[in-house]
């Protein structure tokens, strides 16, 4: 694994992530039940978004904005089925980021730690925007753009996101 | 754009996708229950073979029983303060009604860290239902929001969509207690010339017609003075962010907390799944059947 952040311009440079069968299902209902369990035991964990690391770090490494759009309309989906906002909010966002994320990961080598910290830290607040924006326009409810509480979930994930990310790598067919 | 669709259908409709939720809440919940039941043995395992094993036990005891004497003293408290208030206008010999109530077990939160949600062990099968009150021993907790076949949702007191009728327990001054998504619950609707200091207590008024009136809400931790309102902070009686175990009221008729109530029951060792009257509270109409 090439620790430097190598910014290649040619997209035939950029190794495309195979995963055994099944990977990314279990991956996926193992983070939806973790974020609905986790904070029943631990109230601080309720900052994490383990849905929306997953469908950055599948995103990225797969490399395939259709791919990527489906993942993340279907994490979105089952997240929203599993809170209490109408189904469809999560939905949205989470397909956003999944396509960024794919395209991203089909454009820049995003092996390294500072990267990957960098990428999930701008997916998150984006992601974030997106719910907002959202809520304000299509449900009429206002919520606030900016909180410290949000500034700390921001930098709590993508602190996870470089662990975690570096734990999925493992699932990697070599 | 599909989903923006579903989203402007469910907001017209008023629908909430119910169909979606109930496969996903089915498929996930029997995780969840595995889990809450692996942890709860690992930690009873761990709690009386491993640590202490008297010691807890006997800690548990007192806790529940701390718990049942809190719910005792507040209703006698209850009944003290509003016989004096009204004893000349009521009648104290209502025949008492029994009011079903069950205890649940938290099994799950919210998937959105936005919202203040978790989900319980129990649903329709016992019972449970929309809009139904959700307490502890120590205050209101929030209200079921959906009920499923066998798990069901509560919109805890915190969550910013959230709101309870409540009031100053002493001077009786009326306002609406809602959550802004953090620990510390908001009290709107108190006059800027009211009366209001710190470690004043709220409790319910029974308007809202979901939570008997009397029952701990928190108490007064912040005082500002606003134009037309104080603003005010309250501090949740219970320990909202904690919690394990609740106890669901099984009926939306509207509650008031009787006059004339035996010792204060069971209810905090009530096992789940047996619906048991939660002393001291009478159902204003007759108890409801659920299927």
């Amino acid at each position: 694994m090439n620790d430097t952040f190598d910014l290649r311009i040619s997209e035939s440079h950029i190794e495309v992530h195979k995963f055994h069968g099944g990977t990314i299902l279990l991956c996926v209902i193992f983070a939806l039940v973790l974020q609905a369990f986790l904070p029943v035991y631990i109230p601080k964990a309720s900052v994490l978004d383990l849905p929306l690391l997953i469908t950055i770090y599948f995103g990225l490494s797969r490399r395939n904005p259709s791919t990527g759009l489906l993942l993340g309309t279907f994490i979105g989906l089952l997240q929203d089925s599993l809170s209490k906002t109408p189904i469809g909010l999560f939905g949205i966002a989470k397909t956003v980021i999944g396509y960024l994320a794919s395209s991203i990961g089909a454009r820049l080598d995003t092996e390294h730690p500072l990267a990957r910290f960098a990428l999930t830290a701008a997916f998150f607040a984006l992601h974030q925007g997106i719910v907002v924006l959202v809520q304000k326009l299509l449900l009429a409810q206002p919520q606030p753009w900016f909180t410290t509480r949000l500034l700390e979930a921001c930098i709590v994930n993508a602190i996870l996101g470089v662990f975690l990310y570096h734990f999925l790598d493992r699932l990697r067919k070599s | 754009m599909l989903q923006v669709l579903m989203l402007a259908v469910q907001i017209k409709r008023d629908s909430q996708g119910r169909l979606i939720r109930v496969w996903t809440v089915s498929a996930v919940s029997p995780v969840e229950r595995s889990g809450a039941w692996g942890i709860g043995k690992v930690r009873d395992a761990w709690r009386h073979y491993f640590a202490l094993s008297d010691t807890a036990r006997q800690n548990e005891e007192l806790i529940r029983e701390n718990g049942q004497l809190k719910l005792e003293i507040m209703q006698l408290q209850s009944k003290s303060a509003e016989a004096d208030r009204l004893a000349s206008l009521l009648n104290f010999k209502q025949k008492q009604a029994k009011v079903p109530m069950v205890l649940a077990r938290v099994i799950g939160s919210s998937a959105d860290a936005n919202s203040a949600v978790v989900y319980l062990d129990q649903g329709l099968h016992e019972g449970i239902r929309k809009n139904m009150g959700v307490i502890t021993p120590e205050g209101v907790v929030g209200k079921v929001i959906e009920s499923y076949g066998d798990t069901s949702q509560v919109l805890l007191l915190t969550d910013r969509d959230s709101g309870v009728s409540a009031m100053i327990a002493d001077s009786r001054i009326h306002g609406q207690v809602g959550g802004m998504g953090e620990p510390l619950l908001d009290m709107k609707h108190v006059g800027a010339d009211e009366e209001v200091k710190i470690g004043d207590r709220v409790v319910t008024s029974g308007m809202d017609r979901i939570f008997p009136k009397d029952l701990p809400v928190g108490t007064i931790s912040q005082v500002k003075p606003g134009t037309a309102f104080k603003q005010l902070r309250v501090r949740p009686s219970a320990n909202i962010e904690r919690l394990e175990e609740v106890i669901v009221l099984l009926t939306t008729d509207p509650l008031t907390l009787k006059q004339e109530a035996p010792a204060a029951g069971n209810a905090a060792v009530t096992p789940p799944s047996s619906a048991q009257p939660i002393s001291g509270l009478t159902n204003t109409k007759p108890a409801e059947k659920h299927p």
